[in-house]
């Protein structure tokens, strides 16, 4: 493949766009001109600098390096996650569940992407080893954190009706089925219409990019494919075990709602 | 029996014995009663004819040992999903007031009294034994608040054990034998 390279005259003329855009809420007066460029500024200084670490990565090719990186992103991802919960979970397990399972999850799927179907050399080589597990671990923070926020929600709605079943002889788990069906069901919703609308409503991002880039559109799909599979396992995994850690933490071993572990932010 | 502001207490209750419950608001009242059914963490156990609540699983204890709350609780739109299908539960509705269609209503149908009284009904099943009720007729009239008087002297009849929390000292003197009031922390025996 021949990738098409763009210099960065090319990114200027593109800015125009942004810069239009600025102006324009400026005369409407919408109060997003500031906003919108800071975020473009954002975008240009955060992604030019990622391309020059990950190029460095890519050239030492360090084990060390690469596992440097790897635990920063994890690092990232887990502050993400507590920082998005409406309530949290007392002492370490407010973190300790969305980044236990997250990390869990990414890794399963990363390993098993890059032993089982990718299969570089060696296993580790950073090209394909971090944008893989960039963009699983963003779609596995996405279903840990959206039903884990949709569980805690849930619970202190449903909290009477949780009760009167609990009052009445069922089980923690029995009681909290529903509940856990419906956060389950919130956090898988984002992945499971990318694969049903994808090329179909949207083409993918990565593979747009693959395509731009100049890749063999057939070739390019199979990759979307390999990934949108590796995406919708890790973000079930991931928010799959966070719910199940998550009702266990919520109730206690004489099937009581504890609502008492969970503080509001 | 504690937790926090309220006990230690200690009290016994016997088959067929219907004991009220006293006390201001926030006195611990509602706290006692789960508690009993161990819905809260608490020091001190509960026994029932010898049997300790913490030497079994917590759902067969409250299947024999009920609580019903002062506000009813709800966990599915249907009203017949709160009933067990084995039982021609439509049947008993009328004995609280309310006709047997409303089985097949959505619970939005119903009004805040109507919710309070299938709540209790759908509490008394064959295996309870004690009955832990919080203000089971608060805000009810004093044509249903007679129907579940009775509904309750029924059970009582058949042997199970009612811990009545009740704001009204007549319907105390009507339903029960013995009366508490929960008052510092503590539960005081009352004489009439």
């Amino acid at each position: 493949m021949n990738p098409h390279l763009i210099g960065y005259n090319d990114l200027a003329v593109a800015s125009i766009l942004v810069v239009l855009n600025a102006v324009l809420t400026w005369v409407l007066n919408l109060g997003l001109s500031r906003t919108i460029l800071i975020a473009g500024v954002r975008s240009v200084v955060q992604l030019l600098l990622v391309g020059l670490v990950l190029k460095t990565v890519f050239a030492l090719a360090s084990p060390l390096l690469i596992a440097v990186v790897a635990l920063a992103m994890f690092a990232m991802a887990s502050y993400e996650i507590g920082s998005r919960q409406e309530r949290r979970f007392a002492g370490v397990w407010g973190y300790g569940i969305g980044a236990g399972t997250t990390m869990l999850a990414t890794l399963l799927v990363t390993v098993f992407a890059l032993l089982g179907t990718l299969r570089p050399v060696p296993w580790y080589a950073p090209q394909v080893l971090i944008p893989l597990l960039g963009i699983i671990l963003g779609n596995v923070m996405n279903g840990v954190s959206v039903s884990l926020n949709a569980l805690s929600t849930a619970v202190m709605r449903e909290r009477p009706g949780v009760e009167a079943r609990l009052a009445l002889g069922t089980d923690r788990y029995t009681a909290l089925k529903p509940l856990q069906r419906s956060a389950l069901r919130s956090g898988m919703i984002p992945i499971i219409n990318q694969m049903s609308a994808a090329g179909v409503i949207t083409l993918p991002g990565m593979m747009t990019g693959q395509i731009l880039a100049g890749m063999d559109p057939l070739e390019a799909a199979k990759y979307q494919i390999l990934l949108l599979f590796l995406l919708s396992g890790g973000a079930a995994l991931g928010a799959l075990a966070a719910v199940y850690i998550a009702i266990w933490r919520i109730t206690d071993e004489r099937d009581r709602l504890r609502l008492d572990r969970l503080v509001l932010r | 029996m504690s937790r926090l502001h309220l006990g230690p207490i200690d009290f016994s209750l016997l088959p067929g014995e219907c004991v009220s419950v006293a006390g201001k608001s926030g006195a611990g009242k509602s706290v006692l009663l789960r508690i009993i059914a161990d819905l809260d963490p608490h020091e001190g156990d509960t026994l029932l004819d010898g049997a300790a609540c913490s030497g079994m699983p917590a759902p067969k204890w409250r299947r024999m040992v009920t609580y019903v709350a002062a506000e009813s609780g709800w966990w599915d739109e249907r009203v017949a999903a709160h009933f067990s299908p084995a039982t021609d539960f439509a049947a008993l509705f009328p004995t609280v007031g309310i006709s047997a269609e409303a089985s097949a209503w959505p619970v939005a149908r119903l009004s805040t009294g109507e919710r309070q009284r299938l709540a209790l009904l759908r509490a008394l099943g064959p295996e309870n034994r004690v009955l832990l009720l919080d203000e089971p007729t608060s805000g009810l009239d004093a044509e249903n608040t007679g129907l579940v008087e009775a509904l309750l002297r029924g059970r009582l009849s058949l042997g199970t054990a009612i811990l009545l929390v009740t704001h009204d000292p007549e319907q105390a003197t009507r339903m029960a034998s013995r009366y508490l009031e929960v008052r510092g922390g503590q539960l005081v025996e009352e004489t009439r």
